[in-house]
């Protein structure tokens, strides 16, 4: 609409200028946080049907640096990508908007949730339900663990970092985020010390 | 109050040291939110069924739930800010350099040794969410849940067939069909034999 505005105003084209990118840019990441399930990795190929194929905004070979980037940097996958895509589209203000509207949807969705699934997790056939579905969240974290697995270097020094993690987790009280800071410092002194080359760090 | 800023600050944290997605992210769930009495255990478990089959980026799911849950609307809004304000920051400063940081050897070496130890992390809940399914408390004779373990091994024979077909068994369809294992398992058989 604003940009038949434009149109008949000053009788250009169609103007891309950043302030006719923000409606479509929040329009596209609604939808993109409205529909999508299972989290960041089932929302690349719709950020990329919306941002380079709809819009022509991006490329493809922007666009899949920014999916490496946002998997490999911490914080959630999904808002990774949509402050980066929206920096890239239309600055600041297009990557507040992005990442607000990604997070929109699932913020209503489930507060609505939230307020009935005490009274709906005690009706009987729901709790048999939610039986099932407490065996069934082993096999969505085991998928997970393997697609993580998938990305580590096989040596026998992932071995021994999987066996050190595992037990200091599961049996002394240490806080996880050390371990994930121990984590990274020992990977700035590997690189320093050259002690191993790391094959796929970057994917 | 106290209890805003509180949840603003560990789902921050969370937000800070997940690093490859929401599962990442469950080890450190596991000991922050459930620790500090926010939820429980089950709790999260079922959270995650919940978070997996509701549209939107499975972390904001989970964070919204947990602020909710704490203390309501103000809770879940300081949750969800926290959890996305790390992302939001970080990925604001690498696009403004734009630069590559995978040409920086220490990002790669780094990436190199966390993915083993969030596996190792990951491993741990798997056993711990594990032993709550199956290890019952109320058995004399046999300490393992029955009614779980042939659940298990009919969702395994399930992705096994899928994987054959070549399709995808896909978080949403887990969810479902172990819903529908539950309702059979635990809500159908026990009554026909009852």
């Amino acid at each position: 609409m604003n940009q038949n505005k434009e149109k008949s105003g000053t009788g250009e084209k169609k103007r891309d200028t950043y302030r006719t990118r923000f409606a479509a840019l929040a329009k596209s990441f609604l939808k993109i946080g409205a529909f999508t399930f299972g989290g960041g990795y089932a929302m690349i190929p719709l950020i990329s049907r919306e941002m380079v194929e709809k819009h022509g905004w991006l490329t493809d070979k922007e666009m899949l640096d920014i999916f490496a980037v946002a998997e490999c940097t911490p914080g959630v996958i999904a808002v990774n990508c949509a402050t980066f895509v929206g920096y890239k589209v239309a600055g600041y203000t297009g990557a507040t908007l992005a990442t607000i509207c990604v997070v929109f949807p699932a913020f209503v969705i489930i507060s609505t949730i939230s307020l009935f699934v005490h009274a709906f997790k005690n009706l009987e056939w729901v709790a048999y339900a939610f039986s099932g579905i407490r065996v069934g969240i082993i096999i969505l974290l085991f998928m997970a663990l393997l697609k993580f697995v998938k990305h580590i270097d096989k040596n026998i020094f992932s071995i021994l970092l999987i066996a050190a993690a595992f037990l200091l987790s599961a049996f002394t009280t240490i806080n996880t985020i050390w371990l994930l800071m121990g984590a990274i410092v020992l990977g700035i002194f590997i690189n320093l010390y050259k002690v191993c080359r790391c094959k796929r760090g970057g994917k | 109050m106290y209890v805003l800023l509180d949840l603003f600050v560990t789902f921050f944290e969370i937000g800070l040291f997940t690093i490859g997605g929401g599962y990442a992210m469950i080890p450190l769930i596991q000991q922050e939110v459930v620790a500090k009495g926010w939820i429980n255990m089950m709790d999260m478990m079922d959270f995650i069924a919940i978070a997996e089959s509701t549209p939107g980026p499975f972390a904001v799911n989970i964070a919204t739930f947990s602020g909710m849950f704490t203390s309501g609307l103000a809770g879940a809004v300081a949750a969800t800010v926290g959890v996305v304000m790390p992302s939001f920051i970080i990925i604001l400063l690498i696009a403004r350099k734009s630069a590559n940081i995978f040409a920086n050897s220490y990002v790669r070496s780094a990436l190199c040794t966390i993915r083993p130890v969030i596996v190792g992390l990951i491993t741990v809940v798997i056993f711990r969410f594990a032993k709550l399914g199956f290890v019952t408390a109320n058995t004399t004779r046999f300490p393992i849940e029955i009614r779980a373990a042939v659940t298990l091994f009919l969702l395994g024979v399930i992705w096994f067939v899928q994987k054959r077909r070549g399709k995808k068994f896909s978080p949403v369809m887990v969810v479902l069909a172990s819903a529908g294992l539950g309702i059979i398992l635990y809500g159908i058989i026990p009554r026909l034999f009852a």
